[in-house]
């Protein structure tokens, strides 16, 4: 299990997040609600290393880590996808999975056992690409969100963190990367999901955790709670 | 060869190609027909143009500008310029004159140290550019000029440095290849083609992974056959195959190996593509960014030795007047994208072909330089018409 505990970051006169903590366990898809402003990005950025919280820090299985830089997480095994793609549009499916963790013999890179590992990954998600050695620039929206989406399981993470990631797509291809979640979960990924959208948080979630003006403001188990208390809860018209 | 658990790429569909096209898919093909466009007005036009002794010259004249156009490459993959890599060129052929005439060191010390003088230059660049932040633009400008002042100031009141014709540095673009040697070299560099072509289709095939149709890369061997030993022929029907023509091409070759299949070379690419991407994966852009232009200024200073051995001097002139724009537009015409990340080192051959053929052609036909300056740059506004569309394709 990964926590969160206690977090606490102040951007000047703002106090984003005010010990605010969070559980991830395998297996389980846990969505981070809020308005906008709640601090939902600023506590991802803390988990993924990017920022680091004046108070509090992360917990994996039951030991106090330090994770000081990205890459510290993601030698923890936390991986993330950032709500910009992050993709290049030039490059190959495979180059852009594979891209800064490159598989190669003697400085020289292993195409075909890039591409081979490419495509098992892809098919056991279940994501369909008719040619991945094409440049990503001619994918649609969803197969894009699809690939930066398989290229955070490269590393082989237990987390997987997604910030916003349907918010730019249409109705069918939404549908595409909330199978796409479901299957990281099949997988025993923990796997933590940052949206606006109370429908695919409904659909594709296990538990919702909300925050509002920086604090942890409720959490409900997705099948018990009804669309009123959730709004009701960001809002903060329960309080 | 047709195995049953063999999965076969299928042929694109018209409308996939049709896609292919308007994303900037269209690899050298615009290039090529270009080539034969040109062949065929001025072969018409002019008996001689199509001659051995004329094809060789081409080939001759060819090599200096299109090794610099390889270093301009190097810095538009990132999607930044070099505007100093004429006055590189020239300043390192003069260092290299004055090590080897004027103080007599051995030639080859000598352009070893012209080369390592160019690699301070662009390391110095290339600081400029990640360290301070500064435009690459403005780096390279400010490099064009004074480099060229580095230049005169060195040259002295002389102004002119003559290079012996039996010397080594003059000797390099006077030497031919005998045609045993150059049909060995062919045979070999098509055996190896189509051997490293034949292992990577088994090795696909091991791996279940999806291989084109036969035919494709049989016709690949042999346009490559073809291309080889029709230059090679022409060649030998007249002085032999020049070695700078082999130094220029192994040039590209080894350089398209690294780009492609090495780490460095795909992030070179994934730089150009999208630094941010580059950056959260971990890439070091820095490093990246600084040794494209180390490698620039050292292709800028090799190509400009090479121009002082067709000259067998250096002068004021030395990397000056029209070869750096004509070693951009050789990079763009033969296909790279000004905007970065896209372009292999076989655009350095192509486009600097096109530009030669056309200058050459209207040297034969003596046209005035004014019509050969307005015809270049209709074919430059056209490359770039066709980048500028491809790449608006790929972001629609
Ligand atoms: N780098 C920063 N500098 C100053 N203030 C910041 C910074 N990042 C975030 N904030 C502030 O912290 C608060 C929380 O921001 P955060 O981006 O975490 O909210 P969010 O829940 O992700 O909102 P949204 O739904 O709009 O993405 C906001 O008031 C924001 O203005
Ligand atoms: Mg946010």
């Amino acid at each position: 299990m990964i926590s969160a505990t206690d977090i606490s970051k102040r951007y000047g006169a703002v106090q984003a997040l005010q010990g605010v903590s969070l559980d991830l366990r395998p297996g389980e898809v846990v969505a981070l609600v809020g308005d906008n402003g709640a601090g939902k990005s600023t506590l991802v950025k803390v988990i993924a290393g990017a920022v680091s919280p004046d108070s509090g820090g992360l917990v994996i299985d039951d030991r106090p880590v330090h994770v000081g830089t990205p890459h510290d997480a993601q030698r923890l095994g936390i991986s993330t996808v950032y709500q910009d793609l992050a993709l290049c549009e030039n490059l190959d499916v495979v180059a852009n999975l594979f891209l800064g963790s490159e598989r190669r013999r003697l400085s020289i890179l292993s195409h075909i056992r890039m591409e081979r590992s490419a495509r098992d990954l892809l098919t056991s998600l279940d994501v369909r690409i008719r040619d991945i050695r094409v440049p990503v620039a001619m994918l649609s929206g969803g197969q894009r969100q699809s690939v930066a989406i398989a290229r955070a399981l490269i590393g082989e993470p237990r987390l997987v963190i997604l910030d916003e990631p349907t918010a730019a797509l249409g109705v069918e291809q939404t549908a595409q990367v909330l199978d796409l979640i479901r299957r990281l979960r099949e997988r025993g990924l923990a796997v933590l999901l940052i949206s606006h959208n109370l429908a695919d948080v409904r659909a594709v979630s296990d538990r919702v955790v909300v925050l509002r003006l920086g604090r942890n403001a409720g959490e409900f188990r997705t099948a018990d709670a009804s669309q009123e208390s959730i709004v009701a809860a960001i809002t903060g018209a329960a309080a | 060869m047709t195995n049953a658990a063999t999965t076969v790429r299928k042929p694109y569909t018209p409308k996939e190609a049709v896609e292919r096209l308007r994303h900037g898919d269209l690899g050298a093909w615009p290039v090529v027909g270009g080539l034969i466009a040109i062949a065929i007005v001025f072969g018409s036009l002019n008996e001689h143009f199509l001659s051995p002794e004329n094809l060789t010259n081409l080939a001759l004249q060819m090599a200096a500008t299109g090794t610099i156009s390889l270093g301009i490459i190097m810095v538009l993959l990132l999607g930044e310029i070099d505007l100093s890599a004429g006055s590189v060129s020239g300043l390192c052929a003069v260092v290299m004159a004055i090590l080897s005439e004027r103080m007599h060191w051995n030639p080859l010390l000598a352009i070893l140290t012209a080369l390592v003088a160019g690699a301070l230059v662009g390391l110095l660049h290339g600081l400029m550019f990640t360290r301070i932040r500064m435009p690459s633009f403005v780096v390279t400008l400010a490099g064009l000029i004074g480099w060229q002042g580095l230049l005169l100031y060195l040259l002295g009141s002389g102004g002119i440095i003559n290079l012996p014709f039996d010397g080594f540095v003059a000797k390099l673009s006077d030497t031919w290849l005998p045609s045993w040697l150059a049909w060995t070299v062919t045979a070999a560099l098509v055996t190896v083609y189509a051997a490293s072509g034949l292992i990577g289709r088994r090795l696909r095939i091991a791996a279940d992974l999806p291989v084109t149709a036969t035919w494709w890369p049989v016709a690949k061997v042999g346009g490559l056959a073809i291309v080889l030993a029709g230059s090679v022929l022409v060649m030998s029907a007249d002085r032999g195959v020049p070695l700078l023509l082999v130094i220029f091409g192994g040039l590209v070759v080894v350089l398209d190996l690294v780009l492609r299949h090495t780490a460095f070379g795909r992030w070179m690419y994934a730089v150009g593509g999208n630094v941010e991407a580059a950056r959260r994966a971990g890439i070091g852009v820095t490093r990246i960014r600084v040794l494209a232009f180390v490698l620039s200024s050292v292709l800028a200073a090799f190509g400009g030795i090479l121009a002082a051995s067709r000259l067998s001097a250096v002068n004021q002139g030395s990397g000056g007047s029209d070869i750096l724009l004509m070693a951009i537009a050789a990079a763009v015409i033969g296909g790279t994208s000004l905007f970065g990340g896209r372009g292999r080192t076989y655009a350095a051959l192509l486009g600097i072909l096109v530009i030669q053929s056309i200058t050459n052609g209207m040297y034969l036909l003596s046209v005035d330089s004014s019509v050969r300056y307005m015809v270049t740059a209709a074919v430059l506004a056209l490359a770039v018409a066709i980048d500028s569309l491809a790449r608006r394709g790929s972001t629609t």
